[in-house]
């Protein structure tokens, strides 16, 4: 099992998410994450325009099967991607265990992305 | 039997002739009195008597105004700030709402609307409304604008006029104004002041400025008054006054520890937009109060107040659209006050076209004093309560110079009207206010900051202002 977490631009948002559907992932958790960097965005407040360094994207966190990374990674570098600078990361992790609280269930079988579940593997 | 019969009769008749008789003597000298008693009017005492319209509605315009404090000032500034702050925003105006409340029943109303005597009387009223000592509830304000009566009262042979409201409901409807001004003044220091001192300076600068520039504005005995300076609403007397305070007060505090020299974006711009609109709202009794009366001078204020805004707003949106490539709602709000700080002194003067380049140029002035100005002086004015308030009054009350019209109040011409003598008046006013309410604000923050201390610490300003001064935050988690 393996953790994908995805830092993908707000405005390739439902690009990503369309993607990830058509990949397989049923399920998947996001939140908007606040990024301090060198990097610069401009803003305007109150008509003062400014680089402003608190830059604004979503955390995607995918948990999946092993043989489902490859086709999820390409999902979101091919929709998440404008060739400008600040497209985001990918990083992947290795899951350990997983357990499905309703039913005690362990390991895949406690993934939302079932082996043979409704023909949605690949 | 017949004879009986007649006897009863002539008794009916006499009976009937000497009540009719009767009837018509009361009715004649009733009709008497009525016909001449107005001719005699002035050898009886006359009691004056309170308009029921009037007062009405000043109690609403006061409540209306008070709105405009908390939540109003409250939610606009709050939103502005970071999300660490907020409570203190909130807590400042609520707080200032209680202490200038008492102020002003305690002290300020008699020191800003009393009369004193000598060489003070131009600069500051007396002692003799202490505590409101000697007014009650059936007098009749003294102050008036369009609605006035005899008092009974005869001083050198002319008959003393008042107005047509209870003076406790004048007293109650400049509470309000009292309350505001020094809550304006949060905009500038918002975010690194500390509580007690910013307390306490308050309190002192209500005490020692606002009084003193009331009184030279607004009451009869008022050394600007009676040179005939306009200030219909507050113009100088609020926003000027507050606006340079805190222009001040936010250079003496210092910039904030991490100012990057621009604005920080609003935490929560919603709340901005609700506090403008509860201004906007607020302020038609603000505006349209100041006449003192329900009557087509107030709804001439009311008329003006909504076109300046309304063309404010506009033409900060345009502005932004123009230049920055997109109108905000942060900016939109922005201008709609500083059109309704503009449109301030010169409501009970002006009329739509007046209202109309009032509103256009002020937005372009506070622009370009936000955007341009702040940016290259450097200082930090948090919230731009200078920008906006201070350099808001100051186009509003020149350009009611300019542009009062005796098509609204018959006295008061401006430049534009033939009577160039005005705009020295209006420029006079402004410098005077600038020059006491700026030196009194920078003595005045001496004295506190070495007695009390006002700068919030720097670990105070890291953790939020919420949690340093007040343990509590606003949406439960820190920032």
């Amino acid at each position: 099992m393996k953790k994908i977490e995805a830092i993908v631009r707000k405005s390739k948002f439902e690009d990503v998410k369309k993607a990830l559907y058509e990949a397989g992932i049923e399920w998947f958790s996001y939140w908007e994450i606040t990024g301090l960097g060198k990097s610069t965005e401009e803003q305007v407040v109150r008509g003062q325009v400014f680089e402003s360094h608190f830059i604004q994207r979503y955390m995607l966190s995918i948990v999946l099967r092993d043989r489902f990374l490859g086709t999820t990674i390409n999902a979101i570098i091919k929709a998440g991607r404008t060739g400008q600078m600040g497209d985001g990361k990918i990083f992947v992790y290795d899951i350990d265990e997983a357990y499905r609280i309703r039913t005690g269930e362990t390991g895949p079988e406690a993934l939302y992305n079932k082996e043979n579940g409704n023909g949605i593997a690949k | 039997m017949f004879r009986m019969t007649k006897r009863f009769i002539n008794i009916i008749q006499g009976f009937y002739k000497e009540n009719v008789m009767k009837h018509l003597y009361k009715f004649t000298s009733v009709f008497f009195l009525l016909v001449l008693l107005p001719l005699f009017a002035d050898a009886a005492p006359v009691t004056p008597h309170l308009n029921t319209g009037d007062t009405a509605w000043m109690m609403v315009a006061t409540a209306l105004v008070m709105l405009m404090t908390i939540p109003g000032l409250a939610l606009f500034y709050g939103g502005l700030v970071r999300r660490k702050n907020i409570l203190n925003v909130f807590m400042q105006s609520f707080m200032l709402m209680a202490v200038i409340s008492i102020e002003w029943v305690t002290v300020g109303y008699s020191l800003a609307f009393g009369s004193s005597t000598g060489a003070l009387a131009p600069f500051i009223g007396g002692s003799h409304w202490f505590f409101l000592h000697g007014i009650h509830i059936g007098d009749i304000s003294p102050y008036f604008i369009s609605h006035s009566q005899p008092s009974g009262e005869i001083i050198n042979g002319s008959p003393v006029m008042v107005g047509t409201i209870p003076h406790i409901a004048f007293i109650l409807f400049q509470m309000m104004f009292a309350v505001i001004t020094p809550a304006l003044m949060i905009g500038a220091f918002a975010e690194r002041i500390k509580f007690r001192g910013f307390l306490i300076f308050s309190v002192l600068w209500a005490l020692i400025i606002y009084n003193p520039v009331a009184h030279w504005v607004w009451s009869s005995d008022g050394w600007l008054a009676r040179m005939g300076a306009l200030d219909f609403a507050g113009g100088t007397v609020v926003h000027i006054n507050a606006g340079i305070a805190a222009l001040v007060m936010a250079v003496m505090l210092g910039k904030r520890h991490d100012y990057q020299g621009h604005a920080v974006p609003p935490h929560n711009i919603p709340f901005v937009a609700i506090g403008a609109a509860l201004l906007w709202f607020g302020w038609f009794g603000f505006n349209a109060g100041s006449g003192l009366a329900a009557d087509g001078l107030a709804a001439n204020a009311f008329l003006v107040t909504q076109i300046a805004a309304a063309t404010a707003a506009l033409t900060w949106a345009l502005l932004e659209w123009f230049i920055g490539g997109k109108p905000t709602l942060v900016g939109v709000a922005t201008g709609a006050v500083a059109g309704l700080v503009a449109i301030t002194p010169a409501a009970g003067f002006v009329g739509v076209s007046g209202a109309l380049i009032i509103g256009m140029t002020v937005s372009v002035v506070c622009f370009v004093m936000v955007a341009y100005v702040k940016t290259k002086l450097g200082y930090d004015d948090t919230l731009d309560a200078f920008g906006v308030h201070g350099m808001g009054g100051i186009v509003g009350a020149l350009l009611t110079g300019f542009l009062a019209s005796p098509l609204v109040q018959g006295g008061a011409k401006g430049f534009f009207y033939g009577n160039p003598h005005q705009l020295t008046v209006q420029t006079l006013a402004v410098l005077a206010t600038l020059l006491y309410s700026g030196g009194g604000t920078f003595v005045l923050f001496l004295v506190v900051d070495k007695l009390f201390g006002l700068r919030a610490t720097p670990k105070e300003e890291a953790i939020g202002l919420d949690e340093a001064m007040h343990g509590e935050t606003a949406y439960t988690v820190f920032d």
